[in-house]
This record gives structure tokens, sequence and C-alpha cells, in this order.
């Protein structure tokens, strides 16, 4: 453990500064527009100015959760506020094999750039190889590829840093109290973006001698997140921490907590969808924070995806390339905080 | 007579059948009573006191409720030699469906009764469609049901534009949530629902029909039964199970999704399985599939207690369905 963690917050501490560059850009931004109904913005400094027209391909999963449904939205808004973006949007899909089609389309069309949100990373390698040898730059979000030759660049959540934001807050909160139960709601935990979510949450606790005492998985979705916190309430009569991995499945979760009639913990959520920050900022419920995994992601690709066409770098770095890899931070957001991140939630 | 002795036909046709049917239906149950207690020894001896807790057996039942109902259902239809893949896409749809009426300025007064007629009358409007499909139009259950399963999702996909809709409305909280006994209404339902299962499967002409159109189908037909008409009827009744269970299932997570539902159609094939119905059709029983239901339940729910993962569940949930089945048909042979 002690190997591990300091080469952790090493990646951890890289991916939040090359998150920080580009959230920067993204704020300096939005204060300028003042526009705050959506992520989508046109840029600053020499990224803002209009360039060659470039025809960007995006694909991603079906909109079936209100995190998914949020990335499209972004992405879409995002190439509209752009004059020279021409977006070429396939219908979202779960069927692995569309996909695939959908990119080889992409292909035959000769776009300049292709936006991939995956369903299964693993399985679109193969074809975003190809539309990289055919010398179209993909853009790949959330889900990674399996080779590095699949994309140029790559816009990544945090899903290990969100572990580490919940339990990191979980520590502050216990202050010193290494008797306090601390419970987990996962996703769906055959997921890698689950596994990594929960080590992060456990490593992040092991820094102040807590670990999870009752751990289940729900499935990403209202029914099923009620389903397994019902359960899990009666598993601990007692809680002090619980957190919850989705703010979609959150709002069973919060049903079952009051059917339970249980308050005496501290609930955090994941995600971070603007209902969940609403309730955070009423304070009226067990929800007390949220960890946020951006649905902006999609959106990013499309600004990315722009500059690498037009063959740009990006304004605010030194550097004359779009970077390889982008990480995007996962912070946690409270009812001191909520003001800065509730504009640019998601419904869910 | 006529449908009893087409009842029979599709029983082992031997010497009193009746009496013997009766006798294969104790085994059959008997096998699935001892599965369920010995979960119950296994919650009690692992979590003791947090398993057999009011509160945890209320929950166990509470959720055992919606899913229950629309085993329920399918019982009939699985009975009457039909299946249904499409009751978690009616449960999504009809909560959608209910939750966006029942929030309109015009039901506002009446909100809960709108959103649970409407909810039971989107089901029964799916059953119908497909129990026409099926029975008029010819087309095997399978194929009807799994096009009812994408348009109906997709329906409650286009009617909720894809967000989780919260009901506000106060009345449907205090009468669905409400709490006589300490017993949710939601139990309470389901047993009404169980016992109406069980006397309209067993005690009347119904239920022998449903019998003898799942067992032999021709000979259903020459004994006078208007087949295509009754099929359309468990259809229907299977749809209204699943309006009930939307009702059941907004007032437990107070939302109406497009996400309601998913993958209930294998869990309640299962469990009604598990419970002695043949897939075949000709035979089934009510109190099998409540059997099951709780088996389903309760597993989850020790297995959560101690803290266990859910991929482990789910090869207990295989292994019980597989060992339920083989169980109950050696008990089945060596009563015959």
């Amino acid at each position: 453990m002690s190997t591990t963690n300091p080469r952790r917050r090493l990646l951890a501490i890289g991916g939040a500064l090359a998150a920080a560059a580009l959230t920067l850009t993204a704020c300096t931004n939005s204060s300028d527009d003042g526009d705050n109904d959506n992520a989508a913005n046109a840029g600053a400094g020499d990224n803002a100015e209009t360039g060659e027209t470039v025809r960007i391909g995006f694909s991603a999963p079906a909109a079936d959760h209100g995190w998914m449904g949020a990335i499209t939205d972004a992405a879409v808004d995002q190439a509209g506020a752009f004059d020279d973006v021409e977006l070429v949007h396939a219908e979202g899909t779960n069927d692995v094999n569309l996909q695939i089609s959908q990119v080889e389309t992409f292909i035959n069309d000769k776009v300049d750039a292709i936006v991939l949100l995956p369903f299964d990373g693993a399985a679109m390698t193969d074809v975003a190889t190809r539309a990289m040898e055919a010398g179209i730059p993909v853009i790949n979000v959330d889900r990674e590829f399996d080779s590095p030759f699949a994309a140029r660049t790559t816009v990544l959540g945090d899903n290990y840093g969100m572990g580490v934001s919940a339990g990191s807050y979980v520590c502050e909160q216990a202050d010193g109290n290494t008797d306090a139960i601390v419970a987990e709601i996962a996703g769906i935990d055959s997921l890698p973006l689950t596994q990594d979510r929960s080590r992060g949450f456990k490593d992040a606790l092991a820094d102040c001698g807590l670990k999870v005492s009752n751990r289940v998985a729900a499935e990403f979705t209202v029914e099923t997140g009620e389903r397994a916190a019902a359960n899990l309430l009666q598993a601990a009569p007692k809680i002090d921490f619980l957190w919850n991995h989705d703010d979609d499945q959150g709002v069973g979760v919060l049903a079952a907590i009051e059917n339970a009639g249980r308050d005496e913990f501290v609930m955090i959520g994941g995600a971070g969808s603007a209902n969940v920050m609403r309730s955070i900022e009423a304070d009226d419920t067990v929800l007390k924070a949220t960890v946020i995994y951006p649905s902006t992601q999609g959106a990013d690709g499309i600004k990315l995806a722009r500059l690498i066409a037009q063959g740009r770098s990006m304004s605010d770095l030194a550097e004359v390339e779009v970077p390889r890899v982008v990480q995007l931070a996962a912070p946690t957001v409270t009812k001191e905080n909520v003001d800065q991140y509730v504009d640019s939630a998601f419904e869910s | 007579m006529s449908t009893s002795s087409v009842t029979g036909s599709a029983q082992p046709t031997t010497a009193g059948p009746e009496k013997r049917a009766r006798s294969l239906g104790v085994a059959r149950n008997l096998g699935l009573v001892v599965a369920l207690a010995l979960l119950c020894v296994v919650g009690l001896v692992t979590a003791g006191d947090r398993f057999a807790s009011t509160d945890n057996v209320i929950t166990v039942l509470s959720l055992a409720s919606a899913i229950g109902v629309v085993a329920i259902g399918m019982t009939f239809v699985i009975t009457g030699g039909g299946i249904d893949l499409s009751v978690g896409a009616i449960v999504a749809l009809a909560s959608v469906w209910a939750s966006t009426t029942g929030t309109q300025a015009m039901a506002e007064d009446v909100g809960w009764i709108v959103i649970v007629t409407t909810a039971i009358g989107v089901g029964i409007a799916c059953g119908v469609i497909n129990g026409v499909l099926i029975a008029y139009g010819k087309i095997v259950p399978f194929i009807a049901t799994l096009a009812m399963l994408a348009s109906a999702r997709g329906l409650a996909e286009i009617i909720a534009d894809r967000k989780t809709q919260i009901i506000r409305d106060q009345g449907f909280r205090d009468a669905l949530g409400a709490r006589p006994f300490g017993i949710p209404v939601i139990v309470f339902l389901f047993a009404i629902v169980v016992v109406a299962g069980w006397f309209l499967l067993n005690r009347t002409t119904f239920g022998r029909r449903t019998f003898a159109v799942g067992g032999n189908t021709e000979a259903a037909r020459l004994a006078g039964i208007k087949v295509q008409r009754h099929t359309v009827y468990l259809y229907a009744l299977l749809g209204a199970t699943c309006g009930l269970a939307a009702v059941m299932l907004m007032s437990r997570t107070q939302t109406g999704s497009s996400t309601h539902g998913l993958m209930w159609e294998l869990d309640a094939i299962a469990a009604v399985v598990i419970g002695g119905t043949l897939l075949s059709g000709g035979r089934g029983t009510v109190v099998g599939t409540l059997l099951g239901v709780l088996i389903f339940t309760t597993l989850t729910n020790v297995f959560t207690l101690n803290n266990l993962s859910t991929s482990v569940q789910a090869v207990a949930k295989g292994v019980i369905i597989v060992v339920a089945v083989l169980l109950q048909q050696r008990l089945a042979n060596r009563s015959t």
C-alpha cells in the first residue's frame, strides 16, 4: 500500500494539472459570454478565432441514462457554438456492431476528425485504429481504447479520483474517528469504472484508518438503487457515512433512505447531477456532497477535435500540439461551493 | 367438465388424475418451501437478529411486491401457453406515462387516482396489443412481446425525454406510501393479488380455460373455448399487473423512469419457472410463483446482510434455478 499510494498521487497530480489547464480555459470562456445554460462555449484567445471549416463525426452510446444523455447534448451544443464546425452526429447506440459501422461511415465520408465515446473501448479499438490509419484523428472520450495507436487524444474523467475525493471527504468529516461506519453503494460491479471508483475510495479511507463496512452494487438505475439501498440499510443498522457512486441511481437510494426513516448519516453522491446539487444547496436531506464525473467530456472532445483538425494548438498551453491525454478533475461539491458547479451539472 | 378433462390430458393420465395433480402440487411447493426455509436458516445463522427483525421482513416483502405482482400475471400467460418478454418495458412505460399525467395541472386534486388508473390503463392497453398480435395476428408470443419490449421502452424514453420524473403529488405519496399496522400498502396489494390470482386460476372457469388453452389449444377450441379471446384476456391481465407493479414501484421510488423494470422479464420468468409452472403451458401454480419470488428476494437480502458480492449472488441465483427445477422434476417423477 505504501508503495502504490505515492505513485497514484503523482498520477493524480499530473492529471489534476492537465485538468487545471483545461478548466482554466473553460472558466475564462464561461465568464466571457456569461451564458451558463449549457456547457457550450466558443473558446477564448487564439482558439476562439474562426478557422477553416471542419467536419467532425460524433458517436456515443444510447442516452439511456441522465449522464450519458448530458454527454451527447453537451457535445452537440458545443459543436453548435462554433461557426467552423459541421457535426455529423450518429444515433446513440449500445450495439457495438452498429457503432463500428457508424465509424466506418465516417471514414468513408472522409470527415476531418472523429469524436468517439465507445460503448465498449476494447471492441472499438480496431475500427478506431483504421480511422487513424486513414489519416482521420480520433478523439477518444471517457472509455479508453486498448491501443495507444487508436486515438490521437483521449479525454478522460477520473473514476479513481472520484473515489479518492469521496473518501477524502469522509476522512475530513470523520475528523479522526476511526470507528466510523462507512457504507458504499456501487454501480455495475463488472465495469472497470466501478472497480476504479471503489479502489480510490478504499485507498483514501485507508489513509485515515477507515474501511468500508457494508458494500452493495446496483445498476445505475433509480429502481436498482432503491432496491440495493433498502437491503443495505437493513444490513447496517447504524451508518456514519454512505457513498453512492451515481446520482441517477441516487434518486432511488434517497427514496429508500426516506422509506426506512433513516437520517443518522452523511451521504455523498457521485457524478454530480443538477437535482443532487440543488438538494445539497437546500440542505434538506442526508445528502451533503457529491463528487463530479464531468458530463462535458464529449464537449471537450469536440473542442479538441476542432483544434486538431485545424492543425492548431491549445492557446493556454506552451506546447505546440494538443495533448495526448486530458484527464478532468473529480472535485467534491458541497453546500459551500455548489454555486460554482450547479450551472454545468446535468439533469438526471 | 370438458375443460377439466382437457386439463387432465396435460397431466399424467392414469387413474385419479385430480388427486395426483393435487399431491404433485404439494410436492412441488414442498421443495420450494424447504429451499426458502433453508435460506431463512442461513439468514438467521449468519445475520441473526438483523435478518429476523420486523423491519427486515417488511423490507423483503416490500421488495418482493412489485416484481411479485408481475410474476403472478406471468404465471397466467405461461400457464396459457404463452410468454411475455415485454413486462419490464411495460412497467417503465406505465410509470412514465402515469407520472407525466399525474403531474399535469388538471390532475392536481385527484393526482393519485389519475396516476394509479393511468398506469393500470397503460398496462392493460399494452397487454391487449400483445394479446391481439399473438391471438389474431398469429405472431409467436416471443416475437410479438419482443417488439413490445423495444417499442414500449422507446416510447417511455420519448415521453420522459430520458429523464427521471419525480412524483411530487402528496396525495399519491400518502395513499400508496401508507403503512396500516406498520405494513406498507404495497405489501397488502401484493397479498391481494396473490389470493385473487390463486382463486382465479384454481377456482374459476377462467382458470380452467387457461389450463386448457395452455395444455392443448386445439382440444380447448373443440371444447368450445374461444381460444383467441382468452389469449387476449391473459395478456391484458398480465398488462394490468404490470401497471399495478409500476404504481408500486412509483410509490417506493417516488419516480417514473424509462429505466424502471430493466430485466424484470427474466426475473419474473425465473420465478414462475422455479415455482413449477411449465414453460410449455398447461400447468401452473400461483403459490409456487410466490415462493419463487420470495426465494430470490430473500437470497439478495441474505447476501447483502452478509456483505457478499453481487457476482457471487448471480452465481447462486443460477444454481438455485437449476437445482429447483431438477428437484421439481425428481419430485414430479416420484409422484407419478
